[in-house]
């Protein structure tokens, strides 16, 4: 079954702020790509609406107390979306806006993919794909074992779930009933060499998280009510782990880059940059 | 041989530590009773989880673990866990320094029985090239038992060389145990025979073997491959001038490798190495005879110390 996410209990002027910092991540990640002419656009824009949900609302995080034993986690298992994981972490407080600018040079602790030891704020390194779910069980136990009631979220890509790993963890997931585990997938269809459903088809995704014993929640992760309804669903979910699938647009809010399989990885340039902030609305 | 097996050692020391220590958890991938997690399994089953035939997920676990502040010693055949899982370990354990323990078990030609497929004769080379990495290989059943609280108690990944089978005493019970600090079991002057592992209790053997020739054969016994005793090695050579490294792992990239890198650092020297000789080996009637065919017998480490002693430069 896929979970009904409608009833209204989110306040619009809090919806209304989550797209606003949505809006801000956008632009923040396609700032710090444009100026350091690497990083990946696609993966970062369509995880806007998810990333807003999770550290401007979900997420029970400190910035001044970054390795606070009882805070929530989250690990990035789709990696090469830093940009917009570092845009969150310093609104955040995680660290200086002014640091941003100088991603992936040599003195800057923000490397090219999260780095749990250089970056305050990131609590898993990760790049190369598909650890994500096995790390998140790992961390689900250590909270249940400690009786601590952290949750861990996890945010795949659908590129990834063409790997084993993904589903060996996602075995020891349900085996393990960790229902302190939370992982979105957002699914933009969309991979480096082109369409998933082209390179190697993931359909049927909702059945296979479902045969391998999760709980399924299906949203469109545009969609901040839904966003935000189904994050709260899974911390309700008791005896087995929840997978949100996200339905999302690779570029989500930038034309030209919408569902272009060319922007996984490749930095906007001068005329392109202006035009992409045009059309997301320039701000502060 | 009488002595227990080294694997036990080391599964009976897990499980005594498990009471010592509540952050100790254990992982393994469908072989605790041939690892021997099992001790720790069934004393411990809250703080057991057994992830099936799936070591990548496995080592994953154990990094969230770690990451939650547990202390996950992970159990698997040697073979697969350097392998399968070496993108976890170098990645999730290495890069990311989680404090994750890899006890590698049926390491070597120990696992004589089951064939090349399941020997580990390259994993020393492959660890020991990870940053952030410690590397230790236990001589025998005592020395694996000793070393548990140690890489427990160390902050950081440490991956764990265990043998199926006993091994021959490495008589070492009355030194010291400190990570990436060689012993000095046997003083001679005319050679030195750096030895790892099973072959620890084999080079005891060989130096008395050369004794009756007349030959004073040093042992050291270098159980951390990484950080290396260089020192030790290096004045091992200025003092006997000819070296012989002795490891039950391929001639590259192991003990031999790292101990001719030290050298030619630190101090130039003859060196010959006993090891697999670059080759996949055979299955065997036990690891023993199989250690003999494949050029790890005590007579290929007196034939090795006789070679470099040969080739030591004459003093003019």
């Amino acid at each position: 079954m896929a979970i009904s996410t409608s009833s209204a209990y989110h306040s619009d002027a809090l919806l209304s702020e989550l797209a606003e910092r949505a809006r801000e991540l956008r632009l923040d990640s396609l700032e710090m790509i444009h100026r350091r002419g690497a990083g990946h656009p696609g993966g970062s824009l369509s995880a806007a609406e998810i990333m807003a949900a999770l550290f401007f609302h979900k997420l029970n995080i400190d910035a001044a107390r970054p390795d606070w034993p009882e805070r929530d986690r989250f690990i990035l298992s789709k990696g090469h979306a830093s940009a917009i994981l570092y845009a969150a972490l310093s609104r955040r407080g995680f660290f200086p806006r002014e640091d941003l600018p100088h991603w992936g040079e040599v003195e800057c602790h923000l490397q090219g993919h999260p780095d749990r030891l250089k970056t305050p704020g990131v609590d898993m390194t990760s790049g190369l794909l598909g650890h994500g779910i096995a790390i998140g069980v790992g961390l689900a136990l250590a909270a249940r074992m400690q009786e601590l009631s952290y949750r861990t979220y996890v945010l795949l890509g659908d590129g990834e779930c063409q790997g084993g790993i993904v589903w060996e963890g996602a075995m020891a997931a349900a085996k393990f009933r960790v229902s302190n585990l939370t992982a979105i997938l957002d699914y933009n269809d969309v991979q480096l060499d082109g369409a998933v459903h082209d390179i190697m088809p993931l359909e049927p995704l909702i059945d296979k998280w479902r045969a391998f014993n999760w709980a399924v929640l299906e949203i469109n992760g545009h969609n901040l009510r839904q966003v935000l309804e189904a994050l709260d669903t899974a911390s309700e979910i008791h005896g087995r782990p929840t997978i949100i699938v996200a339905h999302t647009t690779k570029g989500k809010g930038v034309s030209f880059m919408e569902d272009r399989s060319y922007w996984h990885g490749v930095a906007p340039n001068d005329a392109q940059f202006d035009q992409a902030t045009a059309e997301l609305g320039r701000c502060s | 041989m009488g002595a227990i097996a080294i694997r036990e050692g080391y599964g009976r020391a897990l499980a005594e530590y498990g009471q010592v220590n509540p952050n100790i958890v254990v992982l393994d991938a469908d072989t605790s009773s041939s690892t021997l997690s099992s001790f720790f399994a069934t004393r411990f089953p809250e703080r057991f989880f057994n992830i099936g035939i799936a070591e990548p997920c496995m080592v994953d676990v154990a990094v969230g673990l770690a990451l939650g502040g547990k202390v996950p010693f992970v159990n698997a055949f040697a073979a697969i866990l350097a392998l399968r899982a070496m993108e976890q370990i170098r990645t999730c354990v290495c890069y990311a320094r989680t404090n994750v323990k890899l006890a590698a078990s049926y390491a070597g030609l120990s696992d004589f029985k089951d064939g090349p497929t399941h020997h580990a004769i390259t994993d020393i080379a492959l660890m020991r090239a990870l940053p952030e990495m410690t590397v230790i290989v236990p001589a025998d059943a005592a020395e694996a038992a000793r070393w548990v609280p140690i890489v427990a108690e160390y902050d950081g990944p440490v991956y764990l060389r265990l043998s199926r089978g006993s091994a021959l005493p490495a008589g070492n019970e009355s030194l010291p145990l400190e990570i990436g600090r060689g012993l000095t079991l046997r003083e001679g002057r005319d050679v030195t025979i750096v030895a790892t592992g099973t072959m620890v209790g084999r080079s005891l053997l060989a130096a008395d073997e050369l004794a009756k020739a007349g030959i004073a054969a040093r042992i050291l016994e270098i159980h951390t491959i990484k950080p290396l005793d260089s020192e030790l090695i290096c004045r091992a050579a200025a003092e006997t001038g000819a070296l012989v490294a002795a490891e039950e792992h391929s001639i590259i990239g192991g003990l031999g490798g790292a101990v001719a890198e030290a050298l030619a650092a630190g101090y130039p020297a003859v060196l010959e190495r006993v090891g697999i000789a670059d080759c996949f080996a055979r299955t065997g009637p036990d690891p023993e005879s199989l250690m003999d065919a494949f050029g790890l017998a005590v007579s290929d480490i007196v034939a090795a110390a006789q070679r470099a002693i040969a080739r030591k430069p004459r003093v003019r």
